[in-house]
């Protein structure tokens, strides 16, 4: 694994915010001040990091329900992000999307998914565009291994496959599909076989080990960047939290839990790099204390921003729409 | 409103599709077409297979070998990830235009449309554009039961975020689908596989109807029968039949279903106080209970008598004939439907 001091930085730097992110929201949920559902990523963020950490802006990712940490990987502000957890006008989608739909198109993030397996298809065509616009950009599609049981995950291999797409899909295989693990659900078992099947060099790596994942996506990317196709990678990992918050985690052991714990992907990465005088100590220690800080001001911020104008409800539904259809067969509310 | 001059030249409906498909793309190099068998024969080279079949009913014939297979793209059988794969384009720089082959085929993938497509651009606050057209054939009369028949279309009018448009003749065809390839919204381009042969006059070149206007192909002072698609041929065959007995018609033709022409449809209540639907989907939760919804909403103090629906029934498209027949509303119901308002 080649990667200069400052890639390491910033990989570190991205990990450890969306773990500062996700575990401040884990204990802002259970005090009640976050709207809705959200769904943790702490744990996985190797994998998230590792695969995007060769991107640049005009690569696009797809993402699943459980999309925070895909979203910092690729770059989107946490900021935004947070205002938007909150539903607050200034979110990255105005507060209208949630955290299920947090997306950021000019960053090429192509939303947060709420429905599991919805992200191949547009997978392969953000990667056909990326073709026929003539670029070398590349699609990572994100999933986790209750998706790869949709057919859809199945149909988009197949595309991919067919069109020589330049995608790569990563399966966070995370060990459960809401309650269910893998081990009931996947049939085989073998998730990195099934891609096999549709011809596409597949491997699974440990999702815990930022550069396992790392060195496969750098394989996978330039491979899809040469115009070879697509490549599967499994990256098994694990939640550290439920399926979403509030989630009692019944249907899993706490010795498991805690044997992945101990293999926690940031202080595997931390002790690498500085036992091999990669990076210091002390800068990550900075690293931790400037994503602290970033993250509090976040929640700050979105706890005192505006909430969006009762007007917004009927924008964005369309780029041109007579308004009138929008409260079709009644008169528009009057707001006091 | 716009109308259309009318040339002397006359093609088909499925020539005038084939022609907007043909000058968007030559216009726009973001147009590319996908799906099933839209060039054909796709595992060989020779150009003697280019459009060996050009769609199942030869719609985007022509096409691949003018356009080249790297705009006119065959599909795998797959109908969620190719329509997908238009909206992940769409969103991405591209002009896409995707054939699901018969609209009962929304049913293996409607997640793609409905919550992808059509929420795409709400969900992210304003900040994504898909501009894709789904092209999609409806009509019962081909003897191709429950499952390939149907005009579901009020199935996509119900979602925010999609755009719906349903012409009724060539001419409008070719506007309506270059309009809707320029729309910068998600647009459900419903095409009746009855009408595919129906010849008519339509303008050489560019030209656009837009999106959400109706037209007014006949004008009457005693009822207003508003139709879709190929149900405005048989409201003109009922407004043939009732004219010989001194009853002027006037027919609206919705043209675009989402949105809605609401203002030229209103006016012509006004203007006739009897309103009658014709509408060849099923009954309930449909854009003809919408046309009476708006009526009543809207227009009840100039209604004369109760609206009056003639449709399809509450039952799948039947295979035989006979009962195919009796399924699609007939001009002879519609005469019917117009004197019960006149009594």
């Amino acid at each position: 694994m080649d990667m200069d001091r400052n890639s390491l930085v910033e990989a570190y730097r991205r990990m450890r915010t969306i773990r500062e992110f996700e575990d401040r929201l884990h204990k802002d949920f259970a005090g009640g001040e976050i709207p809705g559902f959200v769904h943790l990523y702490a744990g996985e963020e190797a994998v998230a990091v590792g695969l995007c950490s060769h991107l640049g802006d005009g690569d696009f990712i797809t993402s699943t329900h459980r999309g925070h940490g895909h979203c910092i990987a690729k770059g989107v502000d946490t900021a935004g992000m947070m205002a938007e957890i909150y539903g607050k006008a200034p979110g990255s989608c105005n507060g209208k999307g949630g955290s299920m739909h947090i997306a950021d198109v000019d960053k090429g993030m192509l939303g947060a998914n709420g429905i599991v397996g919805g992200g191949p298809p547009l997978a392969c065509g953000a990667a056909l565009s990326a073709k026929k616009r003539g670029t070398d950009n590349v699609v990572i599609c994100f999933f986790g291994d209750g998706a790869s049981n949709q057919g859809t995950t199945l149909e988009g291999m197949n595309l991919a496959g067919v069109w020589k797409l330049p995608v790569v899909f990563v399966c966070e295989n995370n060990g459960y599909a809401e309650t269910t693990s893998y081990k009931y659900s996947v049939s085989g078992t073998d998730i990195a076989a099934r891609a096999r099947g549709f011809g596409m060099p597949s491997v699974a790596v440990d999702g815990l080990d930022f550069f396992a994942v790392a060195e496969a996506a750098g394989e996978a990317i330039a491979r899809a960047r040469r115009g070879e196709g697509p490549t599967f990678i499994e990256a098994q990992t694990y939640r550290y939290y439920g399926h979403f918050e509030g989630d009692s985690i019944a249907y899993r052991d706490r010795e498991e839990e805690e044997s992945f714990r101990s293999r926690d992907c940031l202080s595997r990465f931390r002790q690498t790099v500085t036992s091999q005088g990669l990076v210091e100590a002390a800068d990550l220690d900075a690293i931790d204390g400037a994503v602290a800080a970033e993250i509090e001001q976040a929640v700050t911020d979105a706890l005192s921003a505006p909430d969006p104008s009762l007007d917004s409800l009927t924008t964005d539904v369309y780029v041109d729409f007579p308004a009138s259809q929008l409260w079709m067969f009644q008169d528009e509310p009057v707001r006091v | 409103m716009t109308t259309i001059e009318l040339s002397q030249r006359t093609i088909t409906y499925r020539e005038a599709i084939n022609e907007a498909l043909d000058l968007e793309m030559a216009r726009d190099d973001r147009v590319i077409l996908f799906g099933e068998d839209v060039s054909g024969a796709p595992h060989s080279e020779e150009e003697r297979h280019f459009d060996a079949w050009g769609g199942v009913l030869g719609v985007t014939k022509g096409l691949a070998g003018k356009h080249g297979r790297e705009r006119v793209i065959d599909t795998p059988i797959t109908e969620s990830a190719f329509i997908g794969a238009g909206v992940g384009a769409a969103a991405t720089g591209m002009r896409p235009v995707v054939e699901l082959m018969f609209i009962g085929f929304m049913g293996v993938c409607l997640d793609q449309i409905i919550n992808q497509a059509a929420k795409m651009r709400y969900m992210f606050g304003g900040k994504a554009k898909i501009p894709l057209v789904i092209r999609t054939m409806t009509g019962a009369g081909f003897r191709a039961a429950a499952q390939h028949s149907d005009s579901p279309y009020s199935t996509f009018c119900h979602f925010p975020g999609l755009k719906v448009v349903a012409p009724s003749n060539p001419a409008d065809a070719k506007g309506l689908l270059a309009a809707a390839i320029r729309d910068d919204d998600p647009v459900i381009f419903c095409e009746n596989k009855v009408l595919y042969d129906t010849p008519g006059p339509v303008p050489e070149g560019e030209y656009v109807v837009p999106l959400g206007e109706a037209s007014v192909p006949r004008e009457g002072d005693d009822v207003t029968i508003v139709a879709i698609s190929r149900m405005v041929g048989v409201a003109h065959q009922a407004a043939d039949s009732l004219a010989s007995s001194g009853v002027n018609t006037e027919i609206v033709d919705l043209r675009s279903l989402a949105p809605l022409d609401t203002d030229t449809v209103l006016a012509s209540i006004r203007k006739t106080g009897r309103l009658v639907v014709v509408d060849e989907d099923n009954p309930r939760c449909s854009v003809a209970t919408d046309i009476a919804a708006l009526a009543a909403t809207q227009a009840m103090e100039y209604l004369a008598a109760p609206v009056k629906l003639v449709t399809a029934p509450h039952t799948p498209v039947p295979f035989s004939p006979v009962l195919e027949d009796a399924y699609v509303p007939t001009p002879e119901r519609v005469v019917e439907a117009v004197r019960a308002t006149l009594a």
